[in-house]
């Protein structure tokens, strides 16, 4: 059973070619990291899963259903997102920003509550409930981005560098949390510029350069290959 | 297009207005009581009468209407650009089972309660004035839902070309303002040249005027009907333009 299909995803930014033809399938229960230099399409990769980027060609399959307009609402009920970017609610609180995501899910009021306090306290930001979200520090803002992406339970998660600007043990704090969210059968994509992380977390990764996966392979498997660790690998697969 | 959805995004703009209300509700409050009390005591002075009103009474009913317009536009330019381009928010709620379209119904839906809620503000402090003795003015309430419905529509197709959000300044000065002038509200548009007076025939403004005028010293007619049914054309007319242009705007 395949959580993930891509069959030849192809993007186009205006002239610019963001993914070209991308082939990939990632298994249920598994989680499957993306790797590769800034710019390289891993971004805009994660946003074709969950339609937020319409594909200028290719297909994907998502959760067994063909992406498609009539079932993404559907299909996005059962996937979790933490972006990239910043796009938390400046005007709400760290509850709020939780409860009226929540609402977008049509989670029921009590039930938003009692899972946004559990995952509040699991990452330390329960004392900050009723803090304006812009009095966070910047890793404390990426914890709360990435409790709101579990808010809804998902089946599929989508974690776009989960890990960048958290401190060593903030970070180890969310690898913990990425492992018992996997062993609970959960469906793991995954982006980061840390081979440790990727080490540690994957199954499979992808190697991406310039908008091309240049190959798929489990970390042990890419490690004998090439002889050394995965920073190794990585600086072989991604020269200029 | 799913209305349950589309009312999510709508609620998410009204937990926000809620916690912030106070430090905006007067700034929208006070511009147009200064319009109506500066010009209805000031000019007034000068004006005997209107078709039998006071210019006081004149220019009441026009203000209620511009004050929803002007509530509409800047909830739907200003409040709207913020929200998709800076804060991301429409990129939060493309993460949720939420649609594109129903993002844009629910800022659309948002801006028109807004028009609402400052209109029926408005419409409040004319009361309190003693300027409507007729309760069909209540009828009003139905028509700043359309004036939002419409104001909020054209701000958002502005929302959709400006390449930056100072290019707003070409949308308030170069086609909200003379629409806001030349509607009636000051100055009864008959005694225009002709070619002016064909020309706003097309102000949405203009009719939206008329019939507050109407509802507030006559009460619902023969000419609130006719009015409204340039309305409802203009409305049906312009409403897909916002839903195709911000689509082409932001969708990659
Ligand atoms: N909205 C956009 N409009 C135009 N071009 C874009 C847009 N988003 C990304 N690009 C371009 O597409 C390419 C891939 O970008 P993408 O964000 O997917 O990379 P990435 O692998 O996630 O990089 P990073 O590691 O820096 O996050 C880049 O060349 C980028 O400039
Ligand atoms: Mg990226």
């Amino acid at each position: 059973m395949y959580a993930v299909v891509g069959k030849s995803l192809t993007k186009y930014y205006k002239n610019l070619k963001a993914l070209d033809s991308v082939t990939f399938s990632i298994s249920a229960g598994e989680c499957f990291g993306f790797l590769g230099a800034n710019g390289a399409g891993k971004t805009t990769l994660m946003s074709m899963i969950y339609g937020f980027i319409m594909p200028t060609s290719g297909e994907i399959e998502v959760l067994g259903k063909k992406l498609q307009k009539s079932n993404l609402p559907e299909i996005k009920a059962k996937i979790g997102v933490v972006p990239q970017d910043n796009n938390l609610d400046p005007d709400l609180s760290v509850l709020e920003n939780l409860l009226v995501y929540s609402r977008y899910f049509d989670i029921r009021k009590k039930d938003a509550f009692n899972r946004a306090k559990n995952l509040l306290k699991f990452v330390g930001l329960y004392e900050w409930s009723n803090a304006n979200v812009r009095k966070l520090s910047g890793g404390m803002k990426r914890k709360l981005i990435f409790i709101r992406g579990l808010i809804n339970d998902p089946d599929l998660l989508i974690l776009d560098e989960p890990t960048t600007g958290l401190d060593p043990r903030s970070r180890k704090q969310i690898w913990n949390l990425i492992e018992s969210l996997k062993h609970s059968g959960k469906t793991i994509i995954l982006t980061t510029h840390y081979m440790e992380e990727a080490e540690k977390l994957c199954d499979k990764i992808a190697m991406m350069n310039k908008g091309k996966i240049l190959l798929i392979d489990t970390p042990e498997n890419l490690s004998i290959k090439f002889g050394g660790n995965l920073e190794k690998v990585y600086f072989e697969m991604t020269e200029d | 297009m799913n209305f349950k959805r589309a009312l999510r995004v709508w609620q998410r703009n009204a937990t926000v207005y809620k916690k912030l209300y106070r430090s905006s509700i007067a700034l929208n409050f006070f511009e147009p009581m200064f319009y109506f009390l500066a010009l209805g005591i000031g000019l007034g002075g000068f004006i005997k009468e209107i078709n039998g009103l006071t210019y006081l009474q004149f220019i009441a009913p026009g203000i209620v209407m511009s004050s929803a317009m002007y509530a509409a536009c800047y909830e739907c330019t200003y409040g709207t650009y913020v929200r998709m381009e800076y804060q991301k928010t429409f990129d939060a709620i493309l993460a949720t089972p939420i649609l594109f379209e129903e993002v844009i119904m629910g800022e659309l839906l948002w801006g028109t309660t807004k028009s609402l809620i400052y209109g029926t503000i408005i419409l409040i402090v004319m009361l309190f004035f003693g300027l409507v003795n007729n309760f069909e003015v209540l009828l009003l309430l139905f028509y700043l839902i359309f004036c939002g419905l419409i104001f909020s529509s054209l701000s958002l197709i502005a929302t959709a070309l400006v390449p930056g959000i100072e290019s707003f300044n070409y949308f308030y000065t170069l086609f909200l303002t003379p629409l806001f002038l030349f509607s009636g509200i000051f100055f009864p548009l008959e005694e225009m040249p002709s070619l002016l007076k064909s020309v706003f025939q097309f102000n949405p403004l203009f009719h939206l005027v008329n019939i507050s005028r109407t509802l507030f010293y006559v009460g619902i007619n023969g000419f609130v009907l006719y009015e409204s049914i340039y309305l409802i054309l203009f409305l049906l007319f312009i409403m897909p333009l916002p839903f195709l242009l911000l689509k082409r705007r932001y969708l990659l």
